[in-house]
């Protein structure tokens, strides 16, 4: 079959973002031929500031050098600009930098002209030496000027603008900003903040001169020919400029567009209109992405939301029609190094928002953050930008934060723990840690290796993070500082996944929570069905989606979905863990943390029998057996099953151990039997798989022997009844369990119990423990179903109890038919 | 040249699943069924640090390992970028529903 034409016009980051992603979908699809108005690859345009500063050089921002486009199979024309589209004969017709002509026939076509600086009508801006700043040539342009003039001046307080009069001064020019407005980039700054960032950058060396109307460029008078010389305001008053570079914003290229008869808008709202689809609202061949492209009525400006249309783009190009576009929020961030400022949506408020502030004059820090309805829907931070990332998360997911309010302002880590953290989500001033600090404890990663990745690979999202360098793919604790980094080093291109929209995996578009959602709506029952309805990418699936699907099927429709063993993780299909050197651990119940001799006896007697390298007493209150050999599993449990012992779980997303401590039944202090209860809550439990693993305590007294305030559901006798705390760890992320409510007796803790890990079993997305399930959607929304209504809380212990009904040793029951196989090492013949 | 060997009927491995072959000399091997009922056998090593690639979850034609999660190649046992390195492979096939490998 031949393949269908795509031409792309625009060989810039939007455009070229989109083939990429259009190539993981379907690398088949398509003959693509790329016409590129710069003689160059595609490169990080972003990084023009750090490259006019002095701190990269041109080859280390090249994203897609040419040898990619041979390698994929596409046809470039760098330094060749379409100038005409013929819609009728499905034509683009291109002149190259020597005149001579180029055509190319397309099925599809996809704009990507990005957008022009806007230069004022000022007279003299023909004038020699006046520059725009938009690609390498301007930008090498202004350092060859750098190395020959002394005075530049900026027009425009903006973004583009101060990051230019910062890399020109690094240079050694005498650099001027002149401004129109009251304040410096005052679209995305306050007052206040605008204040503090002008006192800092004057402090480097910078001038500026504020409320200024340039009336006019001068030639200057030595030099014969027109080079700039000066600059004239509308007062009278005149200064020297050997360089004048204008950022006074700029404007959507759609000048090809409009010429070939697609509707690109009139009076403010300019721009190629496309749908949600990244189609042309005039014709549906041709689509449109990036800083050419107006979609709802606004044109955007960073990267971020232009990858966010590629994506979209890219799945529609690939027939695939899933997935539409409807707009970002988003946020910025100055890339001058050593200045710290941040800010997002509707950072200057308005009649119906309230602000809270903090503003530290001496300390160089401001914070202000704006918020409607117990929302956050605007930020400003000045010095201290650490916590950008996550109020910009938070605003983007709508959370309701009346419960994070008062300490909010101190900042993720103290609001979300508060009491300290063994990870290192809380650490601030990622920027200002040394290259070799070490920010991932499990792969060894160090900060240089992660920046230097994120720049020579161009890498924006965490994902892609965790691929190149394994920094935050194992324990995940230092997800925050990478993500520190990335916003760091990528400014305002770094946007956060929302957690609620991202993808389960590379498999699908879909999150979680559409993915959760889709199987109980349309009752889908197997993971064929699943990936049918939602049209995933890989057949079957990979190791990250299927044991999700997998846990999400059995826990919607428990007695109805069949388990898929091989969809889970070797510890759950081997019912025992596996260690580093391939053997296994086994780890029998001790039901609240109680034994006997005879068990401790059959114990003994098995560690003997099968040649046990280890025994260990776990953080559990039990006891692990240490290095058995796969195919002695099955016999060492048929001896502990024999001795009336059953598995312990310790391998599973499913509930653990249950801790107690003596309680009254022993200690002088005990007001409630804590062990009985624990046993109790252990028996009723059993076999309960969960989106990540559960654990709980029982504590006779306030004392709090048994650790409760650390457990998913932490349970503390007083003298009247029990008190219950849930969403604790002790893991990864150190979280003080929250205090749910009171209640009187064994009975009502087993039904609260129940009804919260029912819930969390219902609701919670695959690997989400009780404390993150929690941050996600709010304790005010457990209280309600679980403590307020009493309906509700029946219905779902009565759930749990249902699914947990037929439940049975998975020791004993893999013991039996052909899942026995598993564990038997296949033999030669001879 | 016929030095293929009988290992057991292709019903004894789980599709999307594996088995080890045990050799007597030592070096374990994994023999993997996809979803297509193709089979492919690799020394159960992974190229990292030594994982049992046969405990790991098979997805597509890949493999992916179950201590670290690196991904292979089922049919050329190469590591899937951005990680480097290889396992071995062996010749295998299936007939008549048995499966053989060539050691
Ligand atoms: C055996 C034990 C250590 C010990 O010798 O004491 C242990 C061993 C492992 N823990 Fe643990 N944890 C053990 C108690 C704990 C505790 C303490 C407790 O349960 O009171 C914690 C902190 C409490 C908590 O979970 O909130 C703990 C927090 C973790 C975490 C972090 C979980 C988190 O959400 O932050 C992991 C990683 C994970 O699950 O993803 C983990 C993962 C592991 C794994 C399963 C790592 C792995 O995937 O292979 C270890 C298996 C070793 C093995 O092969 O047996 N282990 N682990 C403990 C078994 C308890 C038991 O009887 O079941
Ligand atoms: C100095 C600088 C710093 C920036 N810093 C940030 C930042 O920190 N964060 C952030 O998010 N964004 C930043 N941006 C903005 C970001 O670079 C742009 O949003 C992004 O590059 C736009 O992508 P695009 O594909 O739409 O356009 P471009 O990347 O501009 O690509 C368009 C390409 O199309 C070509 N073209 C146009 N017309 C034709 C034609 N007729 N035929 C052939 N080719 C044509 C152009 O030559 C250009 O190469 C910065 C921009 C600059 C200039
Ligand atoms: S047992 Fe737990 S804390 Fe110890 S090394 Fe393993 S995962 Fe880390
Ligand atoms: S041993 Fe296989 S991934 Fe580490």
């Amino acid at each position: 079959m031949k393949k269908m034409q795509l031409v792309l016009v625009g060989n810039g980051m939007a455009g070229i973002r989109t083939i990429e992603e259009l190539l993981k979908l379907g690398p088949d699809l398509y003959d693509i031929t790329v016409f590129g108005a710069e003689p160059h690859g595609n490169y990080n345009r972003i990084l023009l500031s750090p490259v006019l500063a002095g701190e990269m050089s041109l080859p280390e921002i090249m994203l897609n050098d040419l040898d990619w486009y041979r390698d994929k199979g596409i046809t470039l024309h760098a330094g060749c600009k379409v100038t005409k589209i013929d819609r009728a004969r499905r034509r683009v017709i291109a002149e190259a930098d020597d005149g001579s002509a180029t055509e190319a026939g397309y099925d599809r076509l996809l704009l990507a002209t990005g957008s022009t600086p806007f230069i004022p009508p000022i007279p003299g801006r023909e004038l020699r030496g006046v520059l725009g700043y938009r690609d390498i040539a301007d930008t090498e342009a202004m350092i060859d000027a750098a190395g020959k003039y002394r005075h530049a001046v900026v027009i425009g307080a903006g973004l583009l603008g101060l990051e230019a009069a910062n890399g020109l001064m690094l240079r050694g020019m005498d650099v001027t900003v002149v401004h129109l407005g009251e304040w410096i980039m005052e679209r995305q700054l306050d007052e206040a903040a605008a204040g503090m960032l002008q006192a800092s950058l004057e402090a480097k060396g910078m001038k500026f001169l504020l409320a200024r109307d340039t009336e006019a460029l001068l030639p200057a008078s030595g030099e014969g020919e027109a080079r700039v010389g000066a600059v004239r305001f509308r007062d009278g008053a005149e200064i020297p400029a050997d360089l004048v570079v204008v950022a006074a914003g700029i404007r959507p290229n759609y000048a090809l567009a409009e010429s070939a008869g697609l509707y690109c808008g009139s009076g403010r709202v300019r721009g190629i209109h496309v749908s949600d689809t990244l189609q042309t609202v005039t014709d549906p061949r041709v689509y449109a992405v990036g800083e050419c492209v107006a979609h709802r009525g606004v044109a955007y400006g960073l990267v971020a939301p232009l990858f966010e249309q590629g994506k979209v783009c890219a799945n529609h190009l690939a027939n695939l029609g899933i997935g539409r576009y409807e707009g970002s929020v988003t946020s910025t961030k100055l890339k001058v190094t050593g200045i710290d400022v941040f800010s997002a949506g509707e950072f200057g408020g308005g009649p119906d928002t309230e602000e809270i502030v903090l503003h530290d004059r001496q300390g160089g820090v401001y914070k202000r953050l704006v918020l409607r309805d117990s929302r956050i829907v605007g930020s400003v931070l000045y010095g201290d930008t650490a916590d950008g990332a996550w109020y910009f998360q938070l605003m983007k997911e709508r959370q309701d934060i009346h419960e994070l309010r008062d300490h909010l302002m101190f900042g993720h880590s103290f609001a979300s723990t508060r009491l300290g953290d063994a990870g290192h989500k809380g650490e601030n001033r990622a920027a200002s840690m040394p290259d070799g600090a070490e920010v991932c404890g499990c792969n060894g990663v160090c900060k240089g290796t992660i920046v230097k990745a994120i720049k020579e690979q161009g890498l924006f999202s965490l994902d892609e993070v965790k691929k190149h360098t394994k920094a935050a793919s194992s324990c995940g604790s230092c997800t925050g500082l990478v993500e520190q980094l990335l916003a760091s080093t990528v400014g305002g291109a770094y946007q956060a996944v929302g957690t609620r929209d991202k993808p389960v995996c590379g498999c699908t578009e879909h999150s979680h929570k559409v993915v959760r959602e889709a199987i109980v709506k349309h009752r889908l029952t197997t993971r064929e069905a699943v990936f049918g309805t939602l049209n995933w990418k890989a057949p079957d699936g990979c190791e990250k989606c299927r044991p999700a699907i997998n846990y999400y099927l059995i826990s919607s429709f428990p007695h109805e979905a069949k388990d898929d063993p091989q969809s889970r993780f070797i510890n759950e299909r081997a019912h025992a863990n596996i260690q580093k050197d391939g053997t296994y651990s086994v780890v029998p119940r001790m039901w609240g943390g109680l034994t006997t001799p005879s068990e401790l006896r059959a114990i003994a007697d098995a560690a003997e029998k099968y040649q046990v390298p280890t025994v260990k007493v776990t953080g559990g209150q039990r006891i692990d057996l240490l290095g058995v050999k796969k195919e002695d599993l099955p016999a060492i449990w048929a001896d502990l099953n024999a001795a009336g012992m059953v598995s312990g779980h310790a391998y599973g997303k499913s509930i653990r151990t249950v801790k107690t401590c003596v309680g009254a039944e022993h200690c002088r202090f005990g007001t409630q039997l804590a062990m009985d209860m624990g046993v109790k809550l252990e028996r009723m439990l059993f076999d309960m798989y969960a989106p990540h693993k559960v654990k709980l305590a029982v504590s006779g007294c306030p004392r709090n022997c048994a650790e409760a305030g650390i457990k998913d559901v932490g349970v503390i006798g007083v003298d009247s009844g029990y008190e219950l705390y849930v969403g604790g760890n002790g893991g990864i992320k150190t979280e003080v369990a929250q205090y749910l409510c009171k209640v009187g007796s064994d009975e009502e803790v087993m039904e609260y119990a129940g009804a919260f890990l029912q819930l969390y079993r219902e609701e919670g997305w695959y690997l989400e423990r009780t404390c993150h399930y929690l941050e996600r959607v709010g304790l005010d929304h457990v209280k309600a179903r679980v403590v307020a209504d009493g309906d509700s809380r029946r219905a779902l212990h009565a759930r749990l109890l249902d699914a947990l009904k037929d439940a049975r040793d998975p020791w004993q029951t893999s013991r039996e038919g052909d899942r026995l196989r598993q564990f038997i090492p296949l033999a030669l013949e001879a | 040249m016929s030095n293929w060997k009988l290992v057991c009927p292709l019903d004894h491995i789980p599709r999307l699943g594996a088995r080890v072959v045990r050799r007597p000399a030592g070096g374990d091997i994994a023999l993997f069924r996809n979803a297509d009922d193709e089979v492919f056998a690799l020394h159960d090593k992974c190229a990292h640090k030594g994982g049992p690639l046969s405990q790991g979850i098979v997805h597509g034609r890949r493999v992916s390992c179950p201590l670290h999660g690196w991904a292979f190649t089922l049919a050329d046992g190469n590591a899937v970028a951005p990680d480097i390195g290889s396992c071995d492979t062996f010749r295998v096939k299936v007939e008549d529903g048995r499966v053989f490998l060539s050691i």
